[in-house]
């Protein structure tokens, strides 16, 4: 492909760029009627507009010049950035655990974009090596990307192709696994591996970043040591989340992949085991767990893979006066599975009552999950929840909505015959189900009273 | 027995690289070293709200006051063009914890880099693009969010927002024209509680107030004429009337160099007053480093030089330091190095009281994270380790006739850094003039505070959509703005007010108001200017309040205006204001026993009491009848008639 010397501009800047034959990353001298200009051209991002010309200034600033103004340039030389994250040869250490680096895209290890302006993941070993030497000294490091899409483009396909990658890297004789993911979807893709790869004999560790590698105060590079420890030194065999505990670079929690929620839109400590505690705190130190019943790390090989799902599953978050049509359109668009997100202990309104009972006939399988996201489904305190079970929508204890709906797409995938789906789905795997509540499962500390503001100023949140 | 004398040698050293104190200082002396400076001139903008979040600006927070502390690392991370940045790698080198104090009222997640920024200030924006006009600067089509890398934690994204706004202007001082490079708005950055050891500690109240940043090419060839481009480019920013003023609200980063030396960034004045002093000291710190090179230089290639390193053993030793004998009680370690052919030149002068070797304990201290004191030298000018002990080490190294020797005592992990940090300072010595920040003293002196940082440390800030400038938004602003500095400057001279009170006038930028009451009161300007630049500044002081609003003495003219009061009784009144703020003028004229007379009625008095009138003394002067008259009629006449009036004796 012939080189794209105007990379990313359209319009009245690229017939500017072409007409006085300035090339991005040209050095160019550029003079306007709001005065003259000095500088390099930088690429633009796609969705920016046509009407500006981005270059990068002696002293290090970008600025744009609006075309309008432009009444002359001239390029007086040419460097192109190599925009490289140092590579070094990740060293092999005689005696450290052997983890392999599953990459997925999202910000753990990012660089530049210039055709959208954001950053895209980067992430080869000696890539990681340079930015975070330090996991030189937890491991050996193997990593393989097998996608590069962000979190949000994640889905059953992926899932399925990473556990099959899974089954394989554990018959190979790994001693754990790392997954690098965006943080948006990690715990729609920990509890899809938590279903798909059962009685794992080494732990699997999913981790992202709430800030990306190009800042200085990312979390990516903690994160990252915090999971290739728990991976190659911890003794838990399951699918965990590893992210930030509290704000502050601490420690990192390990949540149960069944159990866990982002629950801040851009918090670090964004990650929250729901109705439960963390398996685990993990700091560079190693794995401290906080949780006893966890599954132990094995020397077998064991692993039941189990890679199906059924993609006609849905969810429906009920709000007050919802129609029965919305349920009609999934029956009717052939959807197999309904995850209700429903009100309080788990209701709707009676108006939907003839629409769960169409799809109840059409071979709709419904589970009800709540929106208060703690507590259980119970559907026995009130007449709603008998009359809706009687109509075919099944109590999904704790479950999360969205682990119910993983679970339904991957239960579906194996079988549609009612009771056994009903079977694996109210038969725990690890946890997505819990026979009981802790006191200390539901901590949301309401900031101003006095007490809370008298921990939060002594405990980093 | 000491190779040399310390004292002598400093002194020497002093006089030998031609260094003349400030007072004493001509142009020649400044042409002879090339004194060359230029300043980035930070102003806080007068804005409710901060710059990238909406926390109000402007409140603060006292050290030990907040209601959260959280805890952050920095990394060094690549540049847009794919560079590392030294400071950011010299920060790292410390492997710092950074501490946060956060007080709910005036930090949010944003500040601690838990949120992504909203929109920009509009009202910031506007405010620093009109600042932009007035720099006659070439204004950029487009703003582009710029993330500039400060790996020091003083902010805790680990990098700064900020974004130029325009290009290549130009400001007038008396003599010269001065050219500036740019200038940016910016988010400032946290203030520091502590830096002891590996822990710093910032409140976030100040964190993300929109400020501005000018910067000049280094224009400047001797102190006096830093100050006053520095005191020009602060009066243009309060000569809008919507920046911040007071303690803090403007700070300057003073770059010099000398001729064949490095731009050094002397950073954070806060008085422009110390500026000059600063910028003279520091010019000849860099010749006398230039110096020190010549003779290093003269006695050994950069590549053939070694340090020597010894760890010591505190038994073998009687030392008497009692910092050293309570590091040993810490159980730190003890090290020597020894610097060949710096014998002579740890001890030479570099500034008034820091001989050569102040550059390296103060980069123990802030790179290797040792507190000072942290070392003693074979030429220290006091005496802190004797020369028995040096003798005995200068034995062990075997050291030759012009060899120095550093000892050290450091916690044992920072030994490694410790060695690095001396060595690298060494070989520094055969380049010159390191690139460097430096922290300023009062009295002119500065020590070592960071590495210098480059372009290097830029990244363009993904999550912030560049802001087109439209060409006719721009035109609005440019009428909006206030008359330059410099024709404000040749107005007050051509009304004949003297220019000592210039620089009061243009600090609190007073000139609006004193044109307001020259123009629609129709007072005499040259009047008014000394009301403001003599008798309000006396009151300042006298009351100490720097801020008076300006407006109050406006209304105070133009209330005298229309009860038809002479101006006389001004003086009186506005202590009266200073006094009792919340009278009205009515209750003021009521506290001073002011009584209405016609002009006429006093005149006729005026007239029977010249009558009256009897010399006391056998050679009476007219004068004497004045003081007469006067003596009797003028509080009946003050606010009523115009003494010189009164003081006409036919």
């Amino acid at each position: 492909m012939a080189e794209d010397f105007f990379q990313g501009y359209k319009g009245e800047a690229l017939e500017l760029l072409q007409k006085y034959n300035v090339r991005v990353w040209g050095a160019a001298e550029v003079e306007t009627t709001r005065g003259n200009f000095t500088g390099t051209i930088l690429p633009r991002a796609e969705n920016d507009d046509k009407k500006h010309i981005v270059m990068k200034i002696s002293t290090g600033y970008n600025i744009g010049i609006d075309t309008n103004t432009i009444t002359g340039m001239k390029e007086t030389g040419y460097k192109k950035a190599n925009y490289k994250i140092p590579e070094k040869e990740f060293p092999y250490t005689e005696g450290l655990p052997h983890v392999k680096l599953l990459g997925t895209g999202g910000t753990i290890a990012s660089r530049l974009d210039y055709r959208t302006g954001a950053v895209i993941p980067a992430f080869s070993p000696g890539e990681l090596y340079g930015a975070v030497p330090e996991l030189a000294e937890i491991c050996n490091l193997d990593t393989e990307k097998i996608f590069a899409v962000f979190s949000e483009n994640m889905g059953p396909k992926q899932y399925i192709a990473l556990a099959n990658k899974i089954g394989e890297e554990i018959a190979k004789g790994i001693d754990g696994i790392v997954i690098g993911h965006g943080t948006d979807t990690l715990h729609h893709t920990s509890a899809a591996l938590t279903f798909m790869c059962q009685n794992l004999p080494v732990p699997v560790v999913l981790v992202g970043s709430q800030r990306s590698s190009d800042r200085p105060s990312s979390d990516a590079a903690l994160n990252l040591m915090h999971a290739m420890t728990t991976a190659g030194h911890g003794n838990i065999a399951e699918v965990m989340v590893c992210m930030f505990g509290p704000t502050s670079d601490e420690y990192g929690l390990l949540h149960r992949g069944t159990r866990v929620r982002k629950m801040h839109s851009s918090y670090r400590s964004t990650f929250r085991t729901i109705g439960d505690m963390p398996v685990a705190r993990v700091t560079r130190q190693g794995v401290v767990p906080i949780k006893d019943n966890f599954k132990p790390r094995r020397n077998d090989r064991n692993v039941n893979i189990i890679p199906t799902f059924d993609d006609r599953v849905t969810m429906l978050y009920y709000y007050p006066g919802m129609k029965p049509d919305m349920l009609d359109a999934i029956t009717d668009n052939g959807y197999k599975g309904v995850i209700w997100v429903g009100t309080g202990l788990g209701h709707v309104n009676k108006e939907m009552y003839p629409a769960i009972e169409r799809a109840h006939a059409a071979g709709v399988h419904q589970y009800m999950t709540v929106q208060t996201i703690w507590g259980y489904v119970h559907m026995f305190v009130y007449d709603t929840g008998r009359d809706m079970m009687a109509k075919g929508i099944i109590p999904a204890a704790n479950m999360l909505p969205e682990v119910a709906w993983i679970k339904l797409g991957w239960a579906l995938g194996q079988t549609h015959d009612r009771e056994e789906v009903k079977r694996l789905m109210l038969t725990p795997i690890n946890d997505e189900t819990t026979e009981r509540e802790p006191y200390n499962g539901y901590l949301v500390y309401q900031g101003g009273s006095p007490e809370v503001e008298d921990f939060v100023r002594k405990v980093r949140k | 027995m000491k190779r040399i004398d310390p004292r002598k040698n400093y002194e020497d050293t002093c006089k030998r690289i031609g260094y003349v104190s400030r007072k004493e200082a001509k142009q020649a002396d400044y042409d002879r070293i090339g004194f060359m400076s230029g300043l980035e001139v930070h102003q806080q903008l007068l804005t409710k709200k901060k710059l990238f979040c909406r926390c109000p600006a402007g409140f603060f927070q006292k050290p030990d006051e907040y209601d959260a502390e959280l805890i952050r690392h920095m990394r060094p991370t690549l540049s847009e063009l794919g560079e590392y940045d030294g400071t950011a790698l010299m920060e790292f080198k410390t492997k710092k914890n950074i501490i946060y104090r956060i007080a709910n009222k005036t930090a949010c997640t944003y500040d601690v880099d838990d949120t992504p920024p909203f929109p920009i200030n509009r009202e910031a924006l506007e405010i620093a693009l009109e600042i932009s006009l007035l720099s006659k600067l070439n204004i950029v089509g487009e703003v582009h969010i710029t993330r500039k890398q400060y790996l020091d934690g003083s902010i805790p994204t680990g990098f700064q927002r900020t974004a130029i706004l325009g290009v290549e202007g130009e400001i007038p001082l008396r003599h010269k024209k001065i050219r500036l490079i740019q200038l940016s708005i910016e988010e400032d950055s946290c203030r520091e509680v502590s830096d002891i050891g590996h822990t710093r500690i910032y409140r976030t109240d100040r964190l993300g107030m929109p400020l501005i940043e000018t910067v000049t090419y280094p224009d400047m060839v001797n102190p006096d004429e830093v100050k006053e481009c520095c005191d020009y480019i602060r009066f243009l920013n309060r000569s809008t009337g919507k920046v911040r003023t007071g303690i803090g609200a403007g700070r300057e980063d003073v770059n010099v160099s000398c001729r064949g030396g490095h731009r050094v960034e002397i950073k954070g004045v806060s008085r422009t007053k110390w500026i000059p002093e600063l910028t003279h000291v520091e010019a000849f710190r860099q010749w006398a480093l230039l110096s020190i090179r010549e003779e290093l230089r003269n006695r050994i290639q950069k590549e053939d030089w070694k340090m020597g390193v010894l760890e010591l053993d505190p038994k073998q030793f009687q030392f008497d330091y009692q910092p050293i004998r309570e590091a040993m009680a810490r159980n730190e370690k003890l090290y020597a190095v020894n610097l060949p052919c710096f014998g002579g030149l740890l001890s030479h002068f570099t500034q008034p009281t820091k001989p050569f070797y102040d550059e390296f304990t103060n980069r123990l201290k802030v790179i290797a994270c040792i507190e000072k004191p942290n070392m003693a030298t074979s030429e220290d000018i006091d005496e802190i380790v004797g020369d028995d002990i040096f003798n005995k080490i200068q034995k062990l190294f075997n050291a030759k006739e012009n060899d120095a020797q550093i000892i050290f005592w450091s916690p044992a992990a920072d030994v490694k850094t410790a060695l690095e940090t001396i060595e690298e300072r060494c070989q520094m010595t055969f380049d010159g003039v390191p690139n460097e920040t430096r922290k300023s003293f009062e009295d002119g002196t500065t020590i070592f505070e960071r590495v210098l940082p480059g372009a290097d440390r830029m990244y363009p800030d993904t999550d912030s959509a560049p802001i087109p400038l439209e060409t006719a938004y721009i035109d609005t602003l440019r009428h909006r703005v206030p008359d330059e500095v410099h024709d404000r400057y040749n107005q007050l001279v051509a009304w004949g007010v003297p220019t000592t009170v210039f620089h009061f006038l243009f600090t609190h930028n007073y000139y609006p108001v004193i044109k307001k009451i020259a123009d629609e009161l129709g007072l005499n300007p040259k009047y008014t200017a000394l009301f403001f630049g003599q008798t309000l500044k006396k009151m300042q002081g006298k009351y100490k309040q720097r801020h008076f609003d300006p407006q109050r003495i406006f209304e105070m003219f133009a209330f005298l205006k229309q009860e038809n009061i002479e101006t006389a009784i001004a003086p009186k009144m506005l202590e009266e204001m200073f006094k009792n703020p919340q009278q009205d003028f009515k209750d003021i004229l009521k506290a001073l026993n002011y009584r209405k007379f016609r002009k006429e009625e006093i005149l006729n008095q005026q007239k029977s009491i010249q009558k009256e009138f009897v010399p006391k003394r056998k050679n009476t002067s007219a004068q004497d009848k004045v003081n007469h008259v006067m003596g009797a009629l003028r509080s009946w006449s003050v606010g009523n008639i115009a003494l010189s009036e009164l003081a006409k004796i036919e």
